[in-house]
């Protein structure tokens, strides 16, 4: 047997919609209005298991709303959902990340007012001690707390910001406060992460780091559905792109074949991104 | 000037009750980030549930569970519309159904049970209690610069065992991982939401925790005084806020030290005015006390808005 993996798109048509082999989550008819603007209105939509897929597009194209829609953050106005062939419909956003859809957020949201292994230690499950009545007697709770600990500082250890566990979040860069959301959203062992924007404001020397953190995530078996506009980056990471426009699937493939596709470049690259600006004028 | 009037308002039943209302405040705003504007309103419903309770013939212990469990409803009627909103429609509605019930107290539609405007004397409902006092018989004790009836030891002591004992349930719960949730969400509720933790639920027990806080504060507070509506109404919400900020919010003894201060601050004000000011009637002297406690306010969100036992890195009045 050759030590490769095999490539899990090998069988998956590049068209919108397009069957997966072993779907982690399958969306049918999925619309949501505000007013009378439709913002998104997809049809069907997989995303495969143990993969890193990528959802681009414009602004506006509805890929934050989508993503809201299937986290439970927003609900959709028609169309049905699954997650590990559990049923999305109406479900909370917290049960939806209990059930093991973790998600961050595009403006970081780690509690700047909390210590950084405060942070961590909020995004475990199982936690009795989160009972009012059992918080009221620590022997409760006491062992799982020290179980906790460990895995954040594990964690920490990880994103390299076990020496600034003792400080507020609120005192560490922006690109910090990325990698901790992060990693507190892990600490609950979730079996997929959704990541919205993971890149924004991030400089070019913490990239690097994200980007491994990211692959590591899909080696040690989660699925990763992620929003960007970084091209660079999708294109070294994802394993599948879909493109959104105007509320709609428009494309869907492997990294390069959807960035030669010419309707993606219409609606999203520009048809000249190659393109120099000043070649362009003269 | 007498000092013993300042150290005897220190340790005195009103200072204990707007204590406990100020620690029920502090598991709504300084725990959880909820602005009740109506902690006024859980005292109203404390005395009145134990007051009416008890001078229809109903025990005392009767009177105690009813004015809590009141508090419990009054909580969920006020959380249960508010509390998938943002902040700011908590704060409405908890001002607009303190003053309710006020309204609704010194009304005469009620008055067989609420007394209407002139509440309900002390003597309909504090004998029960007083039977309780270990202190017998019934006197005037002196000791050191205090000087009180024994019904009043006896109240100091059971209201301030009830300080310590809620100052203690604070302190275990805010350090817990379920007082940990409150802070997360105090920050950030939908951070808290995407880690899966049920915010709603999570905000409807600190909301009833501290209204029943507030509810027990009442109680102590008519047995220090006597049922009047008018006592608790929209400025002694603020006279709470004002305790806690002083003190210093999401800390264990702001509440505590923010109530001692105030009241302290409050009778030395009512004190000194005349010594100042000869010509000063007398009618006026607690308005300009008031006053002052509004510069002193003023003056702490300029200087220290962390409040005197607060950390500014984890709670601020600025930010």
């Amino acid at each position: 047997m050759p030590d490769m993996k095999p490539n899990l798109f090998a069988n998956v048509e590049a068209k919108p919609g397009s069957a997966k082999p072993d779907p982690i989550i399958v969306a049918d008819g999925i619309t949501r209005q505000f007013g009378g603007l439709t913002a998104v209105d997809v049809d069907h939509f997989e995303v495969q298991r143990h993969a890193i897929t990528a959802l681009i597009g414009p602004n506006g194209a509805g890929k934050s709303t989508f993503f809201n829609l299937l986290t439970g953050f927003d609900s959709a106005n028609t169309g049905t959902g699954t997650f590990n062939d559990m049923k999305l419909d109406g479900m909370s956003s917290a049960n939806v990340a209990r059930a093991g859809m973790v998600r961050t957020f595009q403006l970081t949201k780690a509690l700047n007012r909390m210590s950084v292994i405060e942070n961590m230690r909020l995004g475990a499950q199982h936690q009795s001690g989160e009972n009012v009545f059992t918080a009221m007697l620590a022997p409760l709770w006491r062992k799982r707390e020290d179980e906790v600990t460990a895995q954040a500082e594990e964690l920490l250890d990880r994103f390299q910001l076990l020496d600034k566990q003792d400080d507020y979040a609120g005192s560490l860069s922006g690109g910090q406060r990325k990698l901790l959301e992060m990693a507190r959203a892990l600490m609950s062992k979730p079996s997929m992460i959704m990541l919205d924007e993971p890149m924004a404001g991030v400089n070019p020397a913490l990239t690097e780091s994200l980007l491994d953190h990211i692959v590591a995530l899909k080696d040690e078996g989660m699925t990763v559905l992620f929003v960007e506009h970084d091209m660079h980056m999708v294109r070294r990471i994802s394993d599948w792109v879909v493109v959104m426009a105007q509320g709609k699937i428009i494309a869907e493939g492997d990294p390069h074949a959807v960035m030669a596709n010419p309707a993606v470049q219409d609606a999203y690259l520009g048809s000249h991104h190659d393109t120099d600006l000043f070649e362009e004028r003269a | 000037m007498d000092i013993n009037d300042i150290l005897q308002i220190i340790v005195a039943p009103t200072t204990a009750a707007f204590a406990l209302a100020a620690i029920g405040l502090n598991f709504h705003y300084g725990l959880t980030g909820l602005f009740n504007m109506g902690q006024a309103g859980f005292m109203l419903i404390g005395m009145y549930g134990y007051a009416i309770t008890v001078s229809q013939g109903g025990s005392m212990w009767l009177g105690i569970l009813i004015s809590l469990v009141g508090a419990v409803l009054f909580a969920l009627f006020l959380g249960w519309p508010t509390l998938r909103l943002r902040g700011d429609y908590l704060a409405i509605v908890t001002i607009a159904a303190a003053e309710m019930v006020r309204l609704i107290g010194r009304s005469q539609w009620l008055k067989e049970w609420t007394g209407g405007n002139t509440g309900l004397r002390g003597n309909q409902f504090k004998p029960p209690f007083e039977n309780l006092s270990p202190f017998q018989p019934p006197r005037i004790v002196e000791s050191g610069p205090f000087s009180f009836h024994t019904t009043t030891w006896w109240l100091m002591l059971v209201a301030w065992i009830a300080v310590a004992v809620t100052a203690g349930l604070f302190w275990r719960l805010s350090k817990s991982p379920w007082g940990r949730v409150l802070k997360g969400i105090r920050e950030d509720e939908d951070a808290v939401r995407s880690l899966g933790k049920s915010v709603y639920s999570l905000k409807m027990q600190a909301l009833i925790i501290g209204g029943v806080l507030g509810a027990a504060g009442g109680v102590v507070w008519a047995h220090g005084n006597a049922v009047q509506p008018d006592s608790m109404g929209r400025v002694t919400t603020f006279w709470i806020w004002t305790m806690l900020l002083l003190g210093g919010a999401a800390t264990v003894l702001g509440p505590i030290l923010g109530s001692v201060l105030f009241w302290a601050m409050f009778v030395f004000i009512k004190q000194l005015a005349p010594l100042i000011l000869p010509d000063l009637p007398p009618q006026q002297i607690e308005p300009l006390a008031l006053a002052f406690v509004g510069v002193g306010l003023i003056l702490l969100i300029v200087f220290r808005p962390q409040g005197i036992l607060g950390d500014k890195r984890e709670i601020s009045l600025d930010a």
